[in-house]
């Protein structure tokens, strides 16, 4: 039994000398070559210091992330026990005896939760309005200055503002009331309001960008068809922004784990959560988050728990990692594409 | 022509005519493009009862009758005039085609007939158009787009389902009604007037972006026809489309002529040739010509005319 091997087709190679008997034209030296202008493409001094700059920072950036994850994973893995997550923190001086933090990790999902509710709703309201009516235009410019003064607030900023508000005797039914009358105006409900507005950039971002990828000529089709704008916005337009709204929520959840000036000085600094009486108790009471938790255990804080402030920190890490991940995991669900 | 039985001689009304169910052969090169003869322009007696304007392949009359019309219609964008005192008949039974150069008009002409032009702001309309003997500014706008339905240079099927895409325009509003069971058998059928019916029957439930583009676009033909419209525009719906794709579409338009009427505007000649009875050319923003088909492409009256066909047709 023979195996034919094929080789490349038979008969001569092209030359790649000109045939003297071509009868085509030979084409003409360029008039830089003529003027003896030679193309050096080597790198010059700078170009290469530039280069191996940029490998540098991109490598040590690499390295910075790495050493955070490990050294959380390493301290986290090193006093993480699972009895943490499930029992709530005592006043104790003693790190053997101070508890787990149940309340924190169940106040960050609480909070998160309450924040992303009045977030989202809000966001693509304002991102729809933007895109879709949009007019008068200055009313339109005013809106967009609006959001980015939001989101260029320092969140410290905002929680002062929203204990001021919060405060006034009117606002009682979202904290609690002193016998005095005076509004303590902090609570679940207070603090994840304002842990909106720092959610709400991220969501009016991505679902505005998401709805100007939308061709023209999709909305068109539906005003085509006898539908007018609502039912366009809402049967064609949302679920074609449905990947951008996901992504702007979960970057928005992102932010609002990681806050912490807004839970120390909205939420009421109390370790345990503590729900007021009524219906809406939980969200009228106060508590914890993890971020203030590990701030208070830190040796800065009052608590002084070094060992459980590394532990929560590590799991307000795995927290927000999983949210990035969730993130991509939606950008690389197939948006719909006309064209 | 299956108008034949249903059509008195007399000239009065045609009763309805239920379209018989049509197979796309898609291995076909070479697409039926006219059916008998075409006598010519409409005669003076246009837009009152349906009229006869030639015979079919087998003998019979092929009838037209008025369906739009614009009367003296301007439309400007700013002080920029884009369509210039535009009287012009849109009729059933025939496809008539807009023809011209880019920035002519026509695609404005054709936005106009839906009023889709008013969504640009600076748009500025006077004369009439007229659907059914009414002005189109009489009818609620909805109502009037889906009497006057349009698909696009680019397939738009929504990011949802086939079924719900063709049953789009009948549900209320953001609803979910009326039920699937009572849509069911309007979209089979327009699915089947598209030449859609064989390919998706068994996925209707599957995402309709996932078909290829010159399925989408007989999709959204099925979806503008499901809300039974009386005149289709078509805005170069071919463009984006491979030759076969396209000689399939213009296979659909030419078997929807005799429910819908047609306009269609088309930069390619050759298929203004291939699928129109009437053909109107446009130059910056002038109606200069319309006629039969023939007519315009064989021996146009107006040398602007002349100039733009002379080209492709000698």
């Amino acid at each position: 039994m023979s195996i034919e091997v094929r080789t490349a087709a038979p008969g001569p190679r092209p030359s790649l000398v000109k045939d003297p008997t071509d009868p085509r034209p030979t084409p003409k030296p360029s008039a830089a070559a003529a003027a003896g202008i030679s193309h050096d493409t080597g790198w010059s001094i700078g170009d290469k210091a530039g280069l191996i700059a940029a490998w540098v920072c991109g490598i040590s950036l690499c390295v910075i992330a790495a050493s955070i994850v490990l050294f959380m994973a390493w301290k986290g893995i090193q006093f993480l026990h699972l009895d943490m997550l499930t029992t709530s923190p005592q006043a104790s001086l003693d790190q053997s005896a101070n508890g787990g933090f149940l309340d924190p990790l169940v106040g960050t999902l609480l909070l998160t939760a309450i924040g992303i509710a009045f977030a989202v709703p809000t966001g693509v309201a304002i991102a729809v309005w933007l895109t879709e009516y949009g007019r008068p235009a200055g009313l339109a410019r005013l809106v967009e200055s609006g959001v980015e003064i939001v989101a260029g607030t320092p969140s410290i900023v905002l929680a002062i503002f929203g204990l001021l508000v919060f405060q006034q005797s009117f606002m009682g039914i979202f904290s609690f009331t002193a016998e005095g009358g005076a509004v303590f105006g902090r609570s679940f409900l207070t603090a994840g309001a304002m842990m909106a507005l720092i959610a709400l950039p991220l969501v009016i971002g991505s679902t505005r960008e998401a709805l100007n990828t939308i061709p023209r000529h999709v909305r068109e089709a539906s005003y085509a068809l006898g539908k007018d704008k609502a039912s366009t916005i809402r049967r064609v337009l949302l679920p074609s922004a449905r990947n951008g709204i996901a992504t702007g929520a979960t970057l928005g959840m992102g932010r609002i784990c990681g806050d912490t000036a807004i839970v120390v000085i909205l939420l009421g600094a109390s370790m345990q959560t503590t729900p007021e009486s009524g219906f809406f108790g939980l969200f009228r009471g106060t508590g914890s988050t993890l971020t203030s938790y590990v701030y208070n255990n830190s040796p800065a804080g009052e608590g002084n728990a070094p060992d459980k402030a590394y532990a929560a920190a590590f799991v307000l890490l795995m927290i927000v990692i999983l949210l990035n991940f969730v993130v991509s995991l939606i950008g690389k669900r197939k948006a719909p594409q006309w064209n | 022509m299956e108008l034949t039985e249903d059509h008195p001689q007399d000239g009065s009304a045609p009763a309805a005519v239920v379209p018989p169910l049509r197979r796309i052969v898609v291995e076909s090169e070479t697409v039926p493009i006219r059916v008998g003869d075409y006598a010519g322009p409409p005669d003076p007696n246009y837009g009152r009862d349906p009229w006869q304007v030639g015979t079919g392949t087998e003998g019979e009359p092929v009838w037209v009758e008025e369906r739009m019309r614009t009367e003296d219609l301007s439309i400007a964008y700013g002080d920029n005039r884009a369509v210039k005192d535009v009287s012009i008949e849109v009729n059933s039974g025939e496809v008539l085609a807009l023809i011209g150069p880019s920035g002519c008009g026509k695609t404005t002409l054709l936005r106009s007939l839906n009023r889709l032009v008013e969504l640009t702001p600076a748009a500025k309309r006077t004369g009439r158009i007229i659907l059914d003997n009414q002005s189109v500014d009489d009818f609620d706008v909805t109502q009037l787009r889906s009497r006057v339905g349009m698909l696009f240079q680019q397939p738009n099927p929504f990011p949802m389902s086939i079924f719900d895409n063709v049953a789009y325009g009948l549900r209320e509003r953001g609803s979910k009604k009326p039920r699937r069971k009572i849509l069911e058998p309007v979209v089979v059928d327009a699915l089947e007037r598209a030449g859609l019916w064989d390919e998706v029957s068994s996925n209707l439930n599957h995402p309709a972006l996932a078909l290829s583009g010159g399925q989408q676009q007989r999709l959204c033909i099925a979806r503008s026809l499901a809300v039974s419209p009386e005149v289709l525009l078509l805005d170069e719906p071919c463009s984006a489309l491979d030759p076969i794709s396209t000689s399939i579409i213009e296979e659909t338009i030419v078997e929807l002529k005799s429910e819908v009427a047609i306009v269609i505007v088309t930069h390619n000649l050759q298929q203004a040739a291939r699928i129109a009875d009437r053909v109107a050319f446009m130059y910056l923003g002038d109606l200069v010509e319309q006629g039969a088909a023939g007519q315009v492409f064989g021996a146009p009256r107006e040398e602007r005319t002349q100039d733009y066909v002379g080209g492709g047709f000698g």
